[in-house]
């Protein structure tokens, strides 16, 4: 059976390149499309469901992390299993050296043939193992799953935390923030937040009775929090682990949590699910 | 350089002051020597006078001027105060030098209440003259001293300006998708590849050399700029336009080399690229009332959405500014404005030269 990819790249003579060079390493791999920016590779990979997908990690719009995170929430499990996901960076961008400590799967611009043979024969290998298993033993489909997620969990956390200031020594206790009319700034001791919302160029800031906003990117912030106390729950959302009262299952198959002491739910997207799994 | 307030006697100025010292005893040795043979007087009573009237003196300049001003950074006092301090000095070393030397020989020396007399006279010349060519001497050792210092910190300063300049220029992610860009076009398209290793090819030589040049014709900026849109078109394709205007009666003005090139990047990195669709980058020159002007506009993103504040953008507008300033003063403008439009325009300005 034929695999199939979808290439995201911004650089027309680049996404040429890897194509050809593709067609090359794995003759028997078809490039279903190339999509030049974030969001056009989440609409044209949802409307065509790959079996791999190569990201390049800086794009116009939404980037090559903002895509792939956005695909683990809306890719339709039931249709098809989640994609293969390899980034593709130029020298000096995000990760290269993280994603080689951890073995992920990468390409480097200019892409190198040798390179991408090993690539290729990776790819080869998971897919071939996922069909198996998916044929021999059916109900595994949702461990199978859980294993992709937990590896573009990595992939993602791996990109994500690179680009970040090296973490803080001591966690933040106090949180200066404007609030909403932006005029006066408020000292907000850490206990009292329930949760952040990354929203646009803000972060909001929600007590039970307020809201503040900050604009330390979330990226930054989250390597200023105890992670035992703070959970990314979402690609833009940190909530207080024990504010959290009740998860929700809809049927669409989501998540979504009540916190104490505020009305509206949180969602969680698909890559945090595992946290609230019962016990 | 600014300094705060530094000790009076740190280690540094107490160190010159016995140097100082050190010389001024040797310099006393040499003219009590000359007494001692040209009037024939003796040696080791020339010597204490000598050596009294010089080294009280050292002391009392060397030390006043550390009170006075050791603890800024040029270690002599400003106006009057310099000429007070060795005038002073003088006439407490000679006189207090005079005594010493009058208790060794247990006679007065010179007689006080002549003072025609030739032998006082002379004593006051010498030591008046040889107080003030020391004091020169001493003022001049530490100016120059001074001086070689504020060039190397100059020098360290420009070095280091250089250097920033050549990191932000030859960003590795530009260079390297350049490469990947270029390696893309050898197979498919060799001529388009030549010529986009030419581009590359001048924009290098102009970024490693050009960078040290003080001037270079507004023509020859256009054409780097070309050469760096070309590359840039390439990579983005048809993301990107732009368009050059350049009236011939300017070709010739004499710019600071790449000093355009910041802005220009900026506008393709923080307008252009996070664009979906591109736009265009419009760089424009025109002259009003003996003043160039220069318009470097686009059409992205513009200022507020995904500019951020310390990536690279904050330095290559600082840069800008500070090259304007270094070459014509408070002569520049620079203004940075959204477009209504959207997109932003940063427009310079500077006197014109006169016409030769």
């Amino acid at each position: 059976m034929n695999s199939t990819a979808l290439i995201a790249e911004d650089e027309p003579l680049l996404a040429e390149a890897l194509k050809a060079e593709l067609a090359a390493a794995w003759p028997e791999l078809q490039v279903l499309a190339v999509a030049g920016d974030g969001r056009s590779a989440v609409r044209e990979a949802l409307r065509l469901l790959p079996q791999v997908l190569f990201l390049d990690i800086r794009m116009p719009g939404l980037d090559g992390l903002g895509a792939a995170a956005e695909l683990a929430d809306s890719w339709p499990t039931d249709e098809a299993p989640m994609p293969q996901l390899v980034f593709v960076t130029a020298y000096g961008e995000y990760a290269a050296r993280a994603f080689e400590t951890q073995a992920l799967d990468y390409v480097l611009k200019p892409v190198q043939p040798e390179r991408l043979r090993k690539t290729v024969l990776r790819l080869q290998q998971s897919l071939a193992a996922q069909q198996q298993q998916a044929r021999s033993v059916p109900s595994t489909a949702d461990e199978v799953l859980e294993r992709t997620l937990a590896q573009w969990r990595e992939v993602l956390a791996a990109a994500a935390t690179t680009g970040a200031q090296p973490p803080a020594t001591a966690p933040l206790r106090m949180i200066a923030a404007s609030d909403a009319g932006g005029s006066t700034v408020r000292m907000v001791p850490i206990e009292e937040v329930l949760y952040f919302e990354a929203a646009d160029k803000y972060i909001r800031v929600l007590t039970a009775s307020h809201e503040y906003l900050i604009r330390t990117p979330l990226k930054q912030l989250l390597t200023q929090l105890d992670p035992e106390i703070f959970w990314q729950v979402h690609r833009a959302v940190v909530v207080r682990s024990s504010a959290i009262e009740a998860v929700h299952r809809d049927e669409a198959g989501k998540l979504h949590l009540d916190l104490r002491g505020r009305a509206e739910k949180i969602p969680v997207s698909r890559l945090y699910s595992h946290l609230f799994r019962a016990m | 350089m600014s300094v705060g307030a530094l000790p009076r006697f740190r280690a540094e100025n107490i160190r010159g002051l016995l140097r100082h010292g050190l010389i001024t005893a040797v310099f006393c040795c040499f003219i009590a020597a000359a007494l001692a043979i040209t009037q024939h007087g003796s040696w080791s009573a020339q010597m204490v006078y000598s050596l009294s009237i010089g080294l009280i003196s050292w002391l009392f300049i060397d030390v006043g001027r550390l009170l006075i001003s050791g603890h800024k950074e040029i270690l002599w006092p400003s106006g009057p105060w310099g000429y007070l301090l060795v005038a002073a000095g003088v006439t407490v070393g000679f006189l207090a030098g005079n005594a010493i030397g009058d208790a060794w020989t247990h006679q007065p020396l010179l007689d006080f209440r002549s003072f025609t007399e030739r032998r006082l006279a002379t004593t006051i010349v010498i030591t008046v003259t040889a107080t003030v060519c020391m004091c020169f001497f001493f003022y001049s050792l530490g100016r120059s001293k001074h001086m070689r210092g504020q060039i190397e910190l100059a020098q360290r300063n420009a070095t280091e300006a250089r250097l920033k300049l050549l990191e932000t220029q030859l960003e590795p992610h530009m260079l390297f998708n350049t490469l990947a860009n270029l390696r893309a076009l050898i197979a498919t398209d060799p001529p388009r590849a030549i010529a986009m290793l030419d581009r590359l090819n001048n924009y290098l030589r102009m970024t490693l050399s050009g960078s040290r040049a003080l001037a270079h014709p507004l023509s020859a900026e256009f054409e780097r700029l070309a050469d760096y849109l070309e590359l840039m078109s390439v990579r983005m394709g048809d993301r990107l336009s732009y368009v050059l205007d350049l009236p011939d009666e300017l070709r010739g003005t004499p710019v600071p080399p790449l000093l355009l090139q910041p802005l220009v990047e900026n506008s393709i990195r923080h307008g252009l690229e996070p664009k979906i669709e591109g736009g265009t980058v419009t760089i424009r020159a025109h002259q009003d009332a003996g003043r160039l002007v220069i318009e470097v506009s686009d059409t992205g993103v513009g200022l507020n959405a995904d500019r951020p504040p310390a990536e690279g953008g904050g330095f290559g507008l600082a840069q800008v500014r500070e090259r304007l300033s270094a070459v014509y003063g408070d002569q520049a403008r620079m203004s940075l404005a959204a477009q209504p439009a959207g997109g932003t325009r940063t427009i310079l300005s500077f006197p014109l030269p006169p016409r030769a």
